[in-house]
């Protein structure tokens, strides 16, 4: 884009946009079938909306154009640059300190919380991706098939054999990095879009057969009386032998569990965090990142591409193994449609908008996406409205992501960090 | 005695297209072996095979008397050849001791630390960089980048393909004179170049590439004074 284009080109350009537009909207909103009086259908056409949405577009488009120049990188006013250059590293400490502390916090009440896990979740969902597609460059747009194998998987060992959470949940992690290695294998010579097409089979294969294989899965109607965590042989139920609230000697309170259920996601998600953050600086991690610049250079290095790629796959998808079956038993019921595509593009939303790769970055872009969906959900239908217009903007004002410089794995001894 | 590395008829090619037909060649302990020819002509489909991509279709490579056209690349590199590949390829968005580290990787468990000071006392211009992004290098040192990360796995034959490609004159001569001492320490190098004149200079040995056959063969002295090279490959800028 050419830093404010003079005006006539804009002119033109915007003129261009507002008959694409009418070229869209005319049959979608020009064209309304409404039913008449005498029960028959009725065309009725709504050609000033359409003038209005043409105009929008036309005026959008020369705005932008001539604010072009403008709108990149708004830099931080002098009197505050300096601080927040100084505070940056202070961040994720600050975040943390907030997240531990969030139950403790005054005007936080169960809805709070409930947002926080689910914030948590996908937080956690993020960082896991993360490593496929933010650190080995694979995109991977079917990771919610990975979370769907931990949720069932929990779900079936929990119901079935009775198993406890805290067996099932490695178990799950397994299940779902053995379904990694399983996708893995096909998709090692793919790259790039064909690689995303895969995976995006991938993900609704997973999908489908959840919904067809009733017998196994319950089809549609999913599972429910998906037993729930105990911590230590404590039960967070309110009419249980060994309750929780009895051994601590507290009165029986059901926001307990909530906050129990908000301390474990807040645990998995900083150990997806924490390992993460460990194998970036081992071999594993730095082959991960080399395949992400250059496959061929790293062949020629005598790297092993399908190790690294499969690893990749494994590791990235047992945690989504481990979001699954926390989803699945903080839910207590699961069915297909909790595993849809848009899971899979809301997660990868999340690693884009926070700058591929940078752990903070993703953080803070679950904690907007979801965090901010759902504070506007008194809006309604505006509110996937104002979510894709918050994307465009962000890609626009930051197109490498929210957090879009990447730390180097190794440093000089004495470098601060 | 035998070569450390021979290859005896060998072909290899891309689906329908021969790039290497019934190439034989052999590089001995300590050489600095070049392999000349103009655009197209195999060179550098040749250095990919000897690391097993392209595969071999007929013939043998055999490195320190062992048979390598069936390996896959990974173990062919562990054996102890290097390849600083064509267009350099550094990792840009990590930082220079990062990409460094990244070519000791094959040593899984070494230390790469004891290697990591030789390379940075052969190009001190990395040294300066080190905490820098790759990405962010002038071409020469790119290429420096690039050779120093072929040589953190301490090969025993180090492949090195066009390394003056884009490179001012001045840089060449810093890069080739870096090759020339690492031959003086003992590293023994195959060398591809469309730069005839300065590759011929350098090397021991020289082959010439056409069509993918090799058509002429002889030591560094032997081939500058052929007239059909001259005309060939050094150009009016050699008289």
């Amino acid at each position: 884009m050419t830093a404010a284009a003079e005006p006539v080109r804009a002119l033109r350009d915007a003129a261009l946009a507002a008959l694409i537009a009418f070229g869209l909207f005319a049959p979608l909103v020009g064209l309304r079938t409404d039913v008449g009086s005498d029960g028959a259908l009725m065309l009725r056409g709504r050609w000033d909306d359409v003038a209005w949405l043409c105009g929008i577009a036309f005026a959008g488009r020369f705005a932008m154009l001539m604010l072009a120049g403008r709108l990149h990188a708004p830099a931080a006013p002098p009197w505050l640059a300096r601080p927040w250059q100084q505070a940056q590293p202070y961040l994720p400490r600050g975040f943390l300190a907030l997240a531990v502390l969030l139950p403790a916090l005054p005007f936080i009440e169960r809805y709070e919380l409930d947002l926080g896990i689910l914030v948590l979740t996908y937080v956690m969902l993020g960082w896991g991706l993360n490593i496929v597609v933010g650190l080995a460059g694979l995109l991977d747009l079917g990771y919610v098939a990975f979370y769907a194998v931990g949720a069932y998987a929990y779900a079936l060992l929990a119901t079935e054999f009775g198993l406890s959470f805290w067996i099932c949940l490695p178990l799950a992690g397994i299940l779902a990095a053995f379904w990694g290695v399983l996708l893995g294998f096909p998709v090692l010579r793919l790259r790039g879009d064909y690689l995303a097409i895969v995976t995006l089979a991938f993900g609704e294969i997973i999908r489908v057969v959840l919904l067809n294989w009733v017998s196994l899965t319950g089809g549609p109607n999913g599972i429910s009386g998906i037993p729930r965590p105990g911590l230590f042989g404590l039960s967070f139920a309110a009419d249980a032998d060994n309750s929780f609230a009895e051994f601590f000697g507290l009165e029986y309170d059901p926001i307990h569990r909530v906050i129990f259920l908000y301390y474990l996601i807040l645990a998995l998600a900083l150990l997806t965090n924490w390992v993460t953050l460990r194998l970036r600086r081992q071999p594993l991690g730095r082959a991960w990142e080399a395949l992400r610049e250059d496959e061929i250079a790293c062949r020629a290095l005598g790297i092993n591409v399908t190790i690294t790629k499969l690893t990749a796959f494994a590791i990235g998808a047992g945690f989504a193994g481990f979001a699954g079956a926390f989803f699945a038993t903080r839910q207590a019921f699961i069915s297909p449609e909790s595993f849809t595509f848009i899971e899979s593009a809301i997660i990868l939303a999340i690693v884009v908008l926070g700058g591929m790769g940078s752990q903070l970055g993703v953080a803070i872009a679950a904690l907007l996406l979801i965090g901010g969906t759902e504070l506007f959900r008194g809006l309604a239908e505006w509110r996937m409205l104002i979510f894709g217009a918050a994307m465009v903007v962000i890609m626009l004002v930051r197109p490498r992501g929210l957090v879009g410089t990447r730390t180097p794995s190794t440093l000089l001894h004495g470098a601060p960090r | 005695m035998s070569a450390l590395l021979h290859l005896e008829g060998v072909r290899a090619g891309y689906g329908a297209v021969q790039a290497l037909n019934d190439v034989s060649l052999h590089v001995e302990q300590g050489e600095i072996v070049t392999l000349i020819g103009a655009n197209g002509a195999g060179k550098s489909t040749l250095l990919m095979t000897l690391c097993g991509e392209p595969r071999a279709q007929a013939g043998s490579i055999r490195f320190a008397g062992q048979e390598i056209s069936g390996l896959p690349t990974h173990a062919i590199m562990r054996l102890g050849i290097a390849q600083s590949p064509e267009g350099r390829r550094v990792f840009p968005r990590m930082s220079v001791r990062e990409n460094l580290l990244m070519g000791a990787e094959v040593l899984s468990r070494a230390n790469p630390a004891p290697q990591l000071a030789r390379v940075l006392a052969l190009f001190p211009r990395l040294e300066e960089r080190l905490e820098q992004r790759a990405g962010t290098l002038s071409g020469g040192e790119q290429q420096m980048l690039a050779i120093g990360r072929a040589l953190m796995s301490q090969p025993r034959l180090l492949l090195l393909d066009e390394p003056s490609l884009g490179l001012a004159p001045l840089v060449v001569k810093l890069i080739f004179s870096a090759i020339r001492q690492l031959n003086a320490e003992g590293m023994t190098v195959l060398l591809v170049e469309q730069n005839a004149n300065l590759a011929l200079r350098l090397a021991h040995r020289g082959y010439v590439l056409v069509n993918g056959r090799i058509t002429m063969a002889g030591t560094g002295a032997e081939l500058l004074a052929t007239k059909e090279i001259r005309d060939a490959y050094l150009g009016a800028a050699a008289h």
